[in-house]
């Protein structure tokens, strides 16, 4: 089973040299952390930075440098900065070659929940409707269940939805997934879970076909 | 042409109760404190606010919350703040929760003089109810309209006398589209300058956009997540 870095680890392989890429908040962001050798991938965050650099030296930090979670960060050498008009022109304008980010509930087909628990959570949902909405390759960041051990990969989603058909992949503690023709195709194990485990804790249709492989990480 | 004032109480003359207002910032990052501070000392009420967030609770919009001066949030993102989900979860504060890209777009559009444009953000979801939907290259698409205020609010790091804008890093966020939206545009600047002191290369809000600027005063530009690493 992976953690979150190993799940970002895991993510972070599929990352080509020149992609612009959003990271999501939570597991998403830790990606960055994990670039591959011998590639350049530039950040962008959707409050107006694309080329975003690491966390701030302590005593370095400066208020009007912040990415979209609100954290303080750094520019990489060559960064722009931009407004948010400009920004979303980056994303719905498919200028953004992936898309990172985590979700409550996916389903089947495709369809991803992630800003809103009806009559408990309401914090809005940021850039995640234009992001999915524009994105042509969107991975999911999440745990296979949630807290109360309930699959959150589903037949349909229960809560208020973020986008339709929009997430291509999802990589779980327990899988790397692809949405196929409405269903999810399995395709990688992680490290000591068995297919078996993967299935039980998967709700929605599930498509196993020949051996699946293990995945393969430094493991930590 | 001197569309200096001398601070925020001068500059926000007129602002009256039940009005429609943007607010530049994201988070915390480049809000205008001032005007935000003489909105409250104001005491004013049953305000619309757009505003990409809400503050926190003691800080930015949340200060206006507190006191409920805010009859209605436009929005994308409203996590921070406890009194927010409060006031909104019991009914007492009319929300409207839109994508931060329709957003922005929607106030870059009222500025621009575009009434009203199609985006596939929200399609399929509870933002696209009541809302036309057209297909175009085959993809669905939900119209949203632009959006105006009788005054915009916002805070950029260098100005001058005539209006021009420069912003600091990520302070830029919604100021410059919220700038081309209000009726009256009030800038305030950390550094008032006199005109050609800015570069003409690099303004960001040409001043046309802007009715009024003050230098502002006391800022306290709090950070939300300070993130650092140890060297």
């Amino acid at each position: 089973m992976l953690n979150k870095n190993q799940i970002a680890q895991r993510i972070a392989q599929e990352l080509k040299d020149g992609w612009y890429v959003n990271l999501g908040i939570g597991i998403p962001t830790l990606v960055a952390n994990y670039v591959p050798e011998g590639i350049e991938v530039e950040f962008q965050s959707e409050n107006g930075i694309l080329g975003m650099g690491a966390f701030p030296f302590d005593g370095e930090e400066d208020a009007d440098m912040i990415n979209a979670g609100k954290q303080t960060v750094t520019l990489n050498p060559g960064a722009a900065i931009f407004d948010s008009s400009v920004s979303f022109a980056m994303i719905r304008g498919k200028h953004i070659q992936l898309t990172v980010l985590g979700a409550m509930e996916v389903s089947e087909n495709g369809d991803i929940a992630n800003w809103k628990i009806p009559g408990k959570m309401v914090k809005g949902m940021g850039g995640a409707m234009d992001l999915v909405a524009s994105a042509d390759n969107i991975i999911v960041a999440m745990m296979h269940t949630n807290k109360r051990g309930e699959s959150k990969l589903l037949k349909t989603c229960s809560l208020p939805i973020t986008g339709v058909k929009c997430v291509n992949k999802i990589v779980t503690n327990l899988a790397v997934l692809d949405i196929e023709n409405g269903a999810f195709r399995l395709l990688e194990r992680a490290p000591g879970v068995s297919v078996e485990e993967i299935q039980n804790a998967t709700e929605g249709k599930l498509i196993i076909e020949g051996d699946i492989p293990e995945m393969k990480l430094n493991m930590e | 042409m001197n569309k200096v004032y001398k601070n925020a109480k001068e500059a926000l003359a007129g602002v009256e109760s039940g009005m429609t207002l943007m607010l530049g910032g994201f988070g915390l990052c480049g809000i205008p404190e001032n005007c935000i501070a003489e909105l409250m000392e104001l005491g004013l009420t049953d305000l619309t606010c757009i505003s990409n967030n809400a503050g926190v609770d003691d800080f930015g919009l949340g200060l206006l919350l507190q006191k409920r001066q805010i009859k209605k949030m436009i929005s994308s993102y409203v996590g921070e703040n406890d009194e927010f989900e409060r006031q909104m979860l019991s009914g007492e504060l009319e929300v409207d929760l839109i994508p931060q890209g329709s957003l922005a777009e929607r106030c870059r559009a009222g500025g621009a003089g575009i009434p009203a444009f199609f985006t596939p953000a929200g399609y399929g979801t509870e933002v696209a109810e009541g809302k036309e939907v057209r297909f175009f290259n085959g993809k669905a698409h939900i119209l949203e309209h632009a959006l105006e205020a009788d005054f915009a609010f916002v805070k950029a790091w260098k100005g001058d006398r005539y209006g021009n804008l420069i912003y600091k890093g990520t302070a830029r966020n919604f100021n410059p589209v919220m700038a081309t939206a209000g009726k009256i545009t009030v800038a305030e600047v950390e550094e008032l300058v006199e005109p050609g002191e800015l570069d003409p290369y690099f303004i960001h809000t040409p001043g046309v956009f802007v009715q009024r600027i003050f230098q502002g005063s006391n800022y306290e530009k709090r950070i939300e997540q300070r993130t650092v690493r140890t060297k």
